[in-house]
């Protein structure tokens, strides 16, 4: 049976929307980042959807970078976060605004 | 120095003029102001080391100028009198095409006369101001610059060209300004340097102008292609000649004080006194009497100048005389009896009879310098005052200074046989004969009756009467002065009595046939009146002014109080100063704030404008670092948005 490709598309529209929601309204740094996670994976799903429309591989092997670009992030992300907590002993995004002016 | 030497033995003559072999006194004239120079070079670096021992320096070096002026004198008095004129290059100045200028001297009967003035009566200065400013903490200064200025003014002098002559007339205008402002602590001071040197740059602008006429008609600037050629390149009654003689006389005005520019002079006493005498006496106010005689060929061409300026002369001496006679200051009687003298001066120049006016400028230089030493002696012996009424009975204290003084005022007022007495009578003779001067010897006439009374009038109440210095806080001793300040007064004196016998026989006298080859005279000579009447009535102006003077001020003891109308007007010099500064001085202060004023708003204010509107901008911008991250990803969510929507408006994406 064949799921159309329309589905996947609206499947992985609705992660990113969840992921990119995540991302404006929580506060906290841990759950921000695995809605950047979700969202890299719903964009993982719409190249790996894509490149079955189209018949070729091109799609898979960007999602493999993808792959591979958020496993580096999560390594150096966690660290930065394990770290913050250190320094202000919160994970709450808002308490890190050294940057305002 | 020494390719200077090797230059100035090569005598280049003029081109009619036996040339001077190398070696003689005239081919070292070059030294005159050389040495002078060096040694005010010496005592600028070296006078704090040397002390008290900068004067001797000083007065070394005009020792040796004088020698030398003398011995150029008694050179040129050995030659024919048709080859008394040498004219030596020493260096290029400047070859531009072909204009060619030289530093180069020129010596010649005029020049001769006034180097020996200004050396002889400049030694006589420098040697009273050893006694003078003993004590200044400012001693080798003093010296260093007045050594300058006596440099200068020869310089002016020797100067072979108009252009050496106006570098001259501008280091005196220098040296002026620093002698004038010597005591610059004092604020007033200052100002009279600084109003000195304003006036005099006015008229420098003149003389510079018609220096660019001159080369404009003649080619060259050197007297020796200039003066020679004039009436062949110009024509009798030339109207150039009369824009240049007009412009010349700019400068002569600003420099010798005429009206309207006389009114640095009187304030030009802030200096210390022996200044005031080298200033009105040997250099700078001469310097335009000497320039417009320098320039006689010029002037013949068109006697209708001269007599135009001959009235404005006449003009400067009767309103410069009537301010003196208002003054209270011991000094500014004297700068304004200056002015006036000046006046007569350029009367003489101007109305075609350069001799008189240079005659006149001698006796002058002898009996002003005089004059202003003896106000210096008196003013050190009661403690610097200045105000006349605070003296009186001095006589008795200080009897060298007051007899030679007295020598100086009988000599200035026309005292029959004394140095004045001939000088102003030439001067007067030469207007009575010239057509159209009449007038001028009126003037001339009723001026040497005020001059004889206000100088009377100076005399009597500082001299005479009974002490009114016992009311000078804190009390004052006056004494004689040293020998180093008596011993010149004396010298001066003997010179005041004598100096007329110089040219005591007019036409056949022994200036008159010394200065003949050098300046061109053009006076009329159509006697209006019996020239012993004339003569008559100036001994009898001057009886008169000293007998009046005499009268009213020997009975008159206190200090009258402040003057009002008439009086007080010419007490304010007339209130010329007041009109210039009203119609010159506020609205260019105006100006000045205006340009101030448009500088600091319009001009800095758009520059500070656009720097304080980028600073707002980026305060402004400050603001969108919120620091929250959240904020930062919905902005670029926003802007993910814009472009999506920007893509798919502009149909790129499909």
């Amino acid at each position: 049976m064949d799921v159309p490709a329309g589905y996947y598309l609206i499947l992985a529209a609705a992660l990113f929307t969840v992921g990119l929601v995540g991302v404006l309204i929580r506060r906290s740094i841990i759950v921000m980042f695995m809605c950047v996670e979700l969202m890299l994976n719903s964009v993982n799903l719409t190249f790996v959807t894509f490149g079955r429309v189209h018949g070729n591989l091109d799609g898979q092997v960007l999602s493999f970078f993808v792959m591979a670009v958020a496993a580096a992030e999560v390594t150096v992300g966690l660290a930065l976060i394990v770290n913050l907590f250190r320094l202000k002993a919160s994970t709450d995004a808002d308490d890190v605004d050294g940057l305002r002016s | 120095m020494s390719h200077l030497l090797l230059a100035a033995s090569e005598a280049v003559p003029l081109s009619d003029l036996a040339s001077a072999p190398g070696g003689s006194p005239a081919a070292l004239a070059w030294l005159i102001p050389v040495v002078p120079a060096v040694s005010a070079g010496l005592l600028m670096i070296f006078g704090k080391r040397l002390g008290r021992v900068s004067a001797l320096v000083a007065v070394a070096a005009m020792v040796v100028s004088a020698a030398l002026s003398t011995s150029v004198f008694v050179h040129l008095q050995a030659q024919p009198t048709d080859a008394r004129s040498f004219e030596h290059t020493i260096a290029t100045w400047m070859s531009v095409g072909p204009l060619t200028i030289d530093w180069g001297v020129l010596v010649d009967p005029l020049s001769t006369v006034m180097l020996l003035l200004v050396t002889w009566v400049g030694l006589l200065i420098h040697i009273y101001s050893i006694g003078y400013m003993h004590g200044d903490e400012q001693y080798s200064r003093y010296f260093a610059y007045l050594n300058l200025f006596a440099a200068s003014m020869l310089v002016l002098v020797l100067g072979s060209s108009f252009l050496t002559l106006f570098v001259g007339w501008e280091l005196v205008g220098l040296c002026s300004y620093l002698l004038i402002g010597f005591w610059f602590e004092r604020r007033d001071y200052a100002t009279a340097a600084k109003k000195a040197f304003v006036v005099n740059r006015i008229g420098d602008v003149g003389f510079l102008i018609s220096m660019f006429v001159i080369f404009g008609a003649f080619g060259s600037l050197s007297f020796a292609g200039v003066l020679p050629e004039a009436e062949t390149v110009l024509g009798a009654g030339s109207v150039t000649a009369a824009v240049i003689c007009l412009l010349l006389f700019v400068g002569a005005a600003g420099k010798s004080a005429q009206i309207p520019l006389h009114v640095w002079l009187p304030d030009a006493m802030a200096g210390p006194t022996p200044v005031s005498a080298l200033i009105h006496a040997a250099t700078m106010v001469t310097a335009g009497v000497y320039l417009v005689a320098r320039t006689s060929p010029l002037w013949a061409l068109n006697p209708g100048t001269g007599l135009l300026v001959a009235y404005i002369g006449a003009a400067t001496a009767l309103v410069a005389a009537l301010i003196a006679c208002a003054q209270n200051d011991i000094k500014k009687i004297l700068a304004y009896s200056t002015v006036s003298q000046l006046g007569y001066m350029v009367i003489g120049v101007a109305i075609g009879d350069q001799v008189a006016g240079v005659f006149h400028l001698l006796t002058h230089g002898f009996f002003k310098a005089l004059l202003f030493l003896a106000a210096g002696s008196v003013m050190h012996a009661v403690a610097n005052q200045t105000d006349v009424w605070l003296m009186g009975g001095l006589l008795r204290r200080m009897p060298i200074t007051a007899i030679t003084a007295g020598i100086a005022v009988l000599a200035i007022s026309g005292f029959p046989f004394l140095s004045g007495f001939f000088s102003k009578e030439e001067i007067l003779v030469a207007a009575l004969d010239t057509p159209g001067a009449q007038p001028v010897w009126f003037i001339g006439a009723l001026v040497a009756g005020l001059t004889a009374f206000y100088m009377t009038r100076w005399f009597v109440l500082v001299f005479l009467g009974n002490p009114r210095w016992t009311s000078i806080e804190p009390a004052v001793h006056p004494h004689e002065s040293p020998l180093t300040m008596t011993v010149p007064l004396l010298v001066l004196a003997v010179a005041s009595a004598a100096g007329g016998l110089i040219n005591a026989q007019g036409e056949d006298g022994f200036l008159h046939h010394w200065l003949e080859p050098s300046v061109q005279l053009y006076r009329g000579d159509q006697a209006f009146i019996e020239h012993g009447i004339a003569a008559t009535s100036v001994v009898i102006a001057g009886l008169l002014g000293i007998g009046l003077a005499y009268l009213l001020y020997t009975r008159r003891w206190r200090r009258p109080a402040p003057a009002t109308g008439l009086t007080g007007f010419a007490q304010r010099a007339f209130a010329v100063d007041t009109f210039y500064e009203w119609s010159v001085m506020r609205p260019g202060r105006f100006v000045a704030w205006g340009s101030e004023a448009f500088d600091r708003r319009g001009i800095d204010g758009l520059v500070n404008g656009l720097a304080r509107g980028t600073g707002g901008l980026a305060t402004f911008s400050r603001r969108l670092q919120t620091g929250f991250v959240r904020s930062y990803a919905l902005a670029v969510l926003a802007g993910a948005v814009l472009v999506t929507a920007m893509l798919l408006g502009s149909g790129l994406g499909r």
